[in-house]
């Protein structure tokens, strides 16, 4: 099936193209960083992660949104997602594969990755990371690919695909969790320190993730001939929707933990969240972005008249999607370690060079989609024709 | 050709004697050196220092402002480079408020002497390190004497062990480190860029019978090491007669290095 992504329209050339000429970008400063070293990025001594783990964290979670496809269909036989299932999947490898790159560009010593298996360390939750995220990616290359080969050949997926299909609904929820408790188990990061982390970050990315596949759902009509249908869409939505009020739910509930509690240590990383701490605000500026848009959001998809118009449910879409990438994204990362366990500011701007990695790096991610999913209309069509 | 049936038996049993063997390595060597155990000090030199369970007390009340006389002296014996740009930065031992160093128990009338009192920091080489814990790859690891090392062969430079230190007690080499030394000591190797470092208790020195390079260079005789299982040790008599707190030692670290102030 890989030949069908050999060919296509002038349209996806183009698109390849670009895709590919950004991830050479990102290959290219790469390859600067390798020879300087991590210093060539933004991170510091005090903020020792930044721009690449927070692009890992919140790519687990649209990795892990598949679930919400596979779900429904496998457990409960809900027919619209039939068609749509596969594109889960597809958007699920494209995605953990770009979360191992983003491991991967973090690393001082990349040469001695492999040492993470050669000498396991069964106490560290990074370990565990790596072995449910390679699971992941096996089961979803086997599924996706496995029902995709029965489409072409216009047979039901075999016997033999439907324990790993099951298998990939709770690894997805576990993929996620193990992601949150990297975080939450760290005893000198209070604002890490919650039980609350593994949940907060399954709900958000059960709104990021198929935000994420209803707008792809939406290009695919425009320029692929492909309609997931209105069923399976407005389903979509209404997961986006509850999963994004729950987000917001549990992020109040942190809110007022903190701050009825007072204790000042939790209350400090909050305000440099949301307010900032001695003029050091442009992770605050970031967030008030993040709660316009959420709001916005809200509003678009609460209302049923507007969440089944599709031109305003993927404003809604986009207004998520945005919201959720900020907060989870660098808010999540920098305001952990801001300030830091010493009590001092330590600004973290993520350089040129570190963007045009990260860049490179959803280029790669979006070019698997592209290609994944050129596959699947081609498979389709031809089967269609027969 | 095939063996045939003689010749594997042949093959199988001699493998088989060959796999219940203890390794060659092992023979020559005549015991297993493990994590924990003592390397004997090279010849010539005093033999190791032991302990139970290795510790420092820092008397900060001893301290002038304007001395650095036992980061220097750590930084030297370490090759530890002198990066300017505090983003970049390593450090093993180095200077803090109290503010700082005991943020839980600093207010707003703590006396003046306290408030303006220079604090030398390091690894706490904790008991409980969550650092150890959370390493992927082993690269940080405890000794049975309580020293937490680190394998700069073994590190991949993934900075969780950054992350989850609570006391900012580690560092990562952002760029090569080689042409920030000051002045090259041949004895101890440098690191490469990509890897953590940290302060190691002066590990290298005590296996030489040697104490370690800051409590040797304090005139005032502020930190003092040794063996905090051992009740005559000279740790233990300062901890015995002096009041004396840890750093966050709330979370549950365990840390070893006790402070007076």
């Amino acid at each position: 099936m890989l030949e069908k992504a050999l060919t296509g329209s002038r349209r996806y050339g183009i698109l390849v193209g670009i895709l590919l000429a950004l991830f050479g970008m990102g290959v290219y400063f790469y390859l600067r960083q390798l020879e300087y070293g991590l210093g060539l990025t933004g991170m510091s001594r005090d903020v020792s992660w930044g721009l690449y783990i927070s692009q890992f964290t919140f790519l687990v979670g649209i990795a892990a949104s598949a679930v919400m496809v596979v779900l429904p269909y496998y457990l409960h036989d809900y027919k619209a997602f039939g068609r749509i299932t596969i594109l889960g999947e597809f958007l699920a490898i494209a995605a953990v594969i770009m979360c191992v790159t983003f491991i991967f560009v973090n690393l001082g010593q990349p040469s001695r990755v492999l040492y993470v298996m050669f000498y396991p360390s069964l106490t560290s939750v990074l370990f565990w990371d790596m072995v449910v995220v390679s699971v992941y990616l096996v089961l979803n290359v086997i599924t996706g690919w496995t029902v995709l080969s029965s489409v072409k050949e216009g047979v039901p997926p075999p016997a033999w695909v439907k324990p790993f299909i099951y298998l990939s609904i709770p690894w997805a929820i576990s993929i996620h969790t193990v992601t949150a408790f990297i975080y939450a188990g760290m005893p000198g990061r209070s604002f890490w320190l919650t039980a609350i982390m593994a949940p907060r970050f399954l709900a958000a990315a059960f709104a990021s993730g198929p935000a994420l596949l209803i707008l792809l759902c939406f290009v695919l009509r425009r320029f692929g001939g492909f309609d997931a249908g209105k069923k399976a869409i407005d389903a979509l939505a209404t997961i986006v929707t509850y999963a994004f009020l729950t987000t917001i739910f549990f992020v109040v509930v942190e809110l007022w933990t903190v701050f009825y509690s007072q204790v000042p240590d939790d209350m400090e990383h909050y305000r440099f969240l949301f307010v900032g701490l001695d003029g050091y605000n442009t992770i605050a500026h970031g967030m008030t972005v993040a709660v316009i848009a959420a709001a916005a959001a809200l509003v678009l998809l609460i209302n049923p008249r507007t969440r089944k118009k599709d031109s305003l449910l993927a404003a809604a879409c986009v207004l998520v999607f945005l919201s959720l990438w900020i907060e989870k994204g660098l808010g999540l990362m920098v305001t952990g370690f801001t300030p830091s366990p010493l009590g001092h500011l330590t600004r973290y701007t993520p350089t040129g060079p570190e963007a045009a990695i990260a860049i490179g790096i959803w280029a790669m991610g979006f070019l698997i989609i592209t290609v994944l999913y050129k596959i699947f209309l081609s498979v389709r069509e031809a089967a269609e024709l027969d | 050709m095939a063996p045939t049936r003689r010749e594997f038996l042949i093959i199988a049993g001699i493998s088989a004697i060959g796999a219940a063997c203890p390794p060659l390595s092992r023979i020559i060597a005549k015991e297993t050196p493990s994590r924990g155990t003592h390397l004997p000090g090279a010849p010539g030199s005093a033999p190791a220092l032991t302990a139970k369970r290795w510790a420092m007390v820092v008397d900060a009340s001893k301290c002038s402002s304007d001395c650095k006389d036992c980061m220097t002296a750590c930084h030297e014996a370490h090759n530890v480079p002198a990066i300017a740009n505090p983003n970049h930065e390593v450090k093993w031992i180095w200077p803090e408020r109290f503010e700082n160093v005991f943020r839980a128990e600093s207010h707003a009338h703590i006396q003046e002497t306290v408030r303006k009192q220079i604090i030398p920091v390091l690894c706490n080489h904790c008991d409980n390190p969550p650092c150890v814990r959370v390493c992927p790859t082993g690269a940080t690891f405890r000794r049975a004497d309580g020293i937490v090392m680190m394998d700069s062969h073994r590190c991949i430079g993934c900075k969780i062990c950054l992350a989850a230190c609570p006391f900012g007690a580690r560092s990562i080499n952002f760029v090569n480190p080689r042409p920030f030394i000051r002045k090259l000591k041949a004895d101890f190797p440098t690191r490469t860029k990509g890897v953590i470092e940290k302060c190691n208790f002066c590990e290298e020195r005590l296996a030489r019978g040697i104490l370690p390079a800051c409590v040797l260079a304090c005139e005032e005789k502020a930190l003092v090491f040794g063996d905090v299982e051992d009740p005559n040790s000279k740790v233990r008599q300062i901890l015995d007669k002096k009041f004396s707190i840890r750093r966050r030692a709330e979370l549950g670290t365990k840390p070893q290095v006790y402070y007076i102030l």
